[in-house]
């Protein structure tokens, strides 16, 4: 297997051969996923090399040192951080060579189609449904490969669904069996005619999410991801690489939400009391604890000793980006009555740290319901880390058709 | 700045191992609940098989002066695990507080014996005091000191008491030269005492302000390790009971607001842990400590006391009698929230280190 030695050859041979000066930002990208140095633990051919997964860092380091280009990996983060490793893991060699490149170098954005207005932590009772078409004579192209599928539905916290070419797709197949039983994973064309977004604004007044209406939009059987009605597991390695990536993040002391405020509070002795202060210091002491935490699982994963640390992480900086912004705007007294901006816009990239205090407040209020709402959170650490026993469902063994709605 | 080693070595879970089997055979929580109210409250058998038998007394002291020239990193596993089973040893007063005190003034024959653990230091300020803190002094007068001290943790085992001067001293004044007088304390686990010096004879070992500010910050950052130890155990002992007690035709574990609170217990402890190796790493490498110990002192108490308050509560009756050792978690950590500053007075140090000023 490669070592580091041998990626830092290879990677210089790759600036050798594509001066980032002189090359192209998008065919320096493809030579990258080419050489293998795209994401080095995925597999030779699909932009990696097989390599240990920590051996990426010193990938990036050399190529960071050369200037070269990166693939803008917070624009394209659903695609690299959900889309690939379900792709690469359920995907026909055809999907990962067709869909890996084109997502990585960022020439295709991904979005994900998951959640449903009747379906949120419940996210198996969800009723957007694909039925299977005959293949007739007409549809010949797509009968050759196994026939079509047509869905109809509604996703809702749809981010970049306005920029995306691609989507990941959960829908019901088999309404007969159990909720979980009769789902399928499938990759959806956005440029489909029955694909309809609409922004959905927010209580910051911005719209990052869409509303997205599914309209007997086509998708031909050879856009299946895993087997007909294992929707659901496939999509548990989608979500399990969201929290990965979310325990991944590596800040400096201050590097979060407790920045803007401890500069604020060094910046503007004027809005100092003794209540704040006690406050501040309890949340500058949590977060950096919090810092600490996450590092120490950063540290454990590097060591190839994976704890279930991890579980907790999303939960502790929902509350404490809630909690620090909150300090902020009181903090701010007069100014914290005021808002910078309510027009509604489509931003697209969200800094959670970004723009002023009152928007970092309103948007925190996201972060214990996106991606997990920490009362569901708490239940995971509860069962499968502290192994109490699970919920009373009454849903398991009934048909999803006989459920109440 | 570089980042804190916040892992386990092999070695360190193999000294934790160790430790955790010789204190399941030593302080089994019937036996240790026995001993508070004897006229032995401390553990003399377990602390000679943790030095004599170990070695662990001379963890911190340089093998040129018969220690084992460790570092902090391995203390605090040994100090988590004393917190585990709320050993009633004078591991954190002698083999780190009284020892740094020590190492601070070079009083390499004095160390020398503290590594053997067959001596045994303690350092005569209060408990309470938080590094930095002012701290009394006894009078000298005529070569001889005179004065009263008190809150001295396990003063009464004490074979040698490190007693800061008015001259700016710290004197070694031998424990036959003073009287002690037992006081009743919350935790009786850590029994406290009054020092009473009346025209004691003391030898100096050095300066009293650099060695008690240097002690109590060894003191305070390996405190949160022992604080760990107490709500690892608390909350692993509320699961496991909580598992096991059925109520309404139904384990107490399954009810969710049970469940949420346990989860939110884990959070902090698995936190808590971070910050204590944090401050064990710091104190070992000697990068970044006064931030670290402040920081993790500030959060391990609270921690702490709330597993240990969550651990009564959830226990529901049984946690309140004297029989169930949970009483013994709690009153250690309660005492421990106050023992080297409280979470405020490191809070108030936080701010100082890294320029959040009170208005």
């Amino acid at each position: 297997m490669i070592d580091a030695a041998g990626l830092r050859r290879r990677t210089a041979r790759l600036l050798a051969a594509h001066p980032p000066a002189t090359t192209e930002r998008l065919d320096f990208l493809k030579a990258r996923f080419d050489a293998g140095l795209a994401w080095v633990h995925y597999p030779e051919g699909l932009g990696g090399l097989g390599a240990p997964r920590s051996l990426q860092a010193v990938v990036d380091a050399e190529l960071e040192a050369a200037g070269a280009p990166d693939n803008d990996p917070r624009r394209i983060g659903i695609g690299l951080g959900m889309a690939a490793p379900t792709i690469l893991q359920f995907g026909t060699e055809e999907q990962k060579q067709r869909f890996l490149r084109p997502l990585w170098v960022g020439e295709e954005v991904w979005c994900q189609l998951f959640s449903e207005p009747g379906a949120g932590s419940d996210l198996a009772a969800l009723g957007t449904r694909a039925v299977r078409e005959d293949g007739g004579p007409s549809r010949s192209s797509e009968a050759e490969s196994g026939g079509s599928w047509v869905v109809n539905g509604q996703k809702v916290w749809t981010s970049s669904a306005h920029l995306a070419r691609w989507a990941i797709l959960i829908a019901r197949t088999d309404p007969d069996v159990p909720k979980h039983r009769g789902i399928t994973y499938f990759v959806c064309d956005m440029t489909d005619p029955g694909v309809e977004v609409r922004p959905l604004r927010q209580i910051t007044g911005e719209a990052e999410f869409n509303e997205v209406f599914l309209t007997d939009v086509r998708i031909p059987d050879s856009r299946r991801l895993g087997d007909v009605g294992d929707g659901w597991r496939v999509a548990q390695t989608t979500l399990n690489n969201e929290r990965v990536a979310i325990g991944g993040m590596r800040l400096p002391r201050e590097g979060g939400m407790i920045g803007p405020v401890a500069a604020t509070w060094r910046a503007r002795p004027e809005l100092r009391t003794h209540d704040l202060h006690q406050r501040l210091l309890t949340l500058w002491v949590e977060a950096e604890v919090a810092r600490l935490t996450g590092e120490r699982l950063r540290q454990q994963l590097v060591a190839g000793q994976p704890g279930p640390e991890g579980a907790g992480m999303k939960l502790a900086f929902a509350r404490l980006n809630q909690e620090i912004s909150g300090l902020e705007v009181e903090l701010r007294g007069a100014e914290g009555l005021l808002y910078d901006d309510w027009t509604m816009r489509r931003p697209e990239l969200v800094d959670f740290t970004g723009r002023d205090a009152g928007y970092r407040y309103l948007r925190s209020k996201g972060n214990s319901i996106e991606g997990g709402t920490s009362e569901v959170l708490l239940n995971i650490v509860a069962e499968r880390v502290l192994g109490l026993p699970g919920e009373p469902r009454s849903d398991k063994d009934v048909a999803w058709k006989d459920l109440t709605r | 700045m570089t980042q804190p080693d916040l892992l386990y070595s092999e070695e360190e879970e193999a000294l934790r191992a160790a430790v955790r089997d010789l204190l399941g055979d030593h302080c089994e929580p019937a036996g240790v609940i026995a001993r508070t109210e004897s006229d032995t409250p401390h553990d003399r058998e377990t602390w000679k098989a943790l030095t004599d038998g170990m070695g662990l007394a001379g963890l911190l002291v340089p093998e040129a002066h018969g220690g084992q020239g460790a570092t902090h990193r391995e203390v605090a596993v040994i100090l988590e695990e004393l917190g585990r089973s709320v050993a009633p040893v004078p591991y954190l007063t002698s083999a780190v507080v009284a020892t740094e005190a020590l190492l601070e003034c070079g009083a390499g024959d004095l160390l020398a014996q503290l590594a053997t653990g067959r001596t045994i230091a303690v350092l005569a300020v209060g408990l309470h005091l938080a590094p930095g803190a002012s701290f009394p002094a006894v009078r000298r007068e005529n070569g001889a000191l005179h004065g009263e001290v008190t809150g001295i943790a396990d003063a009464a085992v004490a074979d040698v008491l490190l007693v800061p001067a008015e001259d700016g001293g710290l004197y070694a004044v031998g424990a036959d030269a003073v009287t002690v007088t037992p006081q009743v304390p919350l935790d009786l686990t850590r029994p406290l005492a009054t020092v009473t010096l009346d025209g004691a004879d003391g030898r100096r070992v050095g300066d009293a302000e650099p060695a008690v500010r240097r002690a109590l910050r060894a003191g305070a950052g390996l405190l949160a390790s022992e604080q760990l130890g107490l709500a690892e155990w608390a909350l692993t002992e509320t699961v496991r009971y909580l598992k096991e007690r059925r109520q309404f035709n139904r384990p107490v574990g399954g009810f969710q607001a049970l469940k949420h609170r346990l989860a939110r217990l884990w959070l902090e402890v698995v936190n808590l842990r971070a910050a204590a190796r944090g401050a064990a790493d710091a104190l070992a490498t000697g990068e970044d400590v006064d931030v670290a110990v402040a920081v993790a002192q500030a959060y391990a108490a609270p921690v702490a006391v709330r597993v240990a308050e969550e651990a009564v509560q959830l226990h529901g009756g049984i946690g309140m009698t004297w029989e169930h050792p949970v009483h013994l978690n709690l009153k250690r950590a309660k005492a421990d929230s106050i023992a080297y500053g409280t979470a405020g007075a490191h809070r108030d140090a936080v701010a100082e280190l890294v320029d959040l000023p009170a208005p």
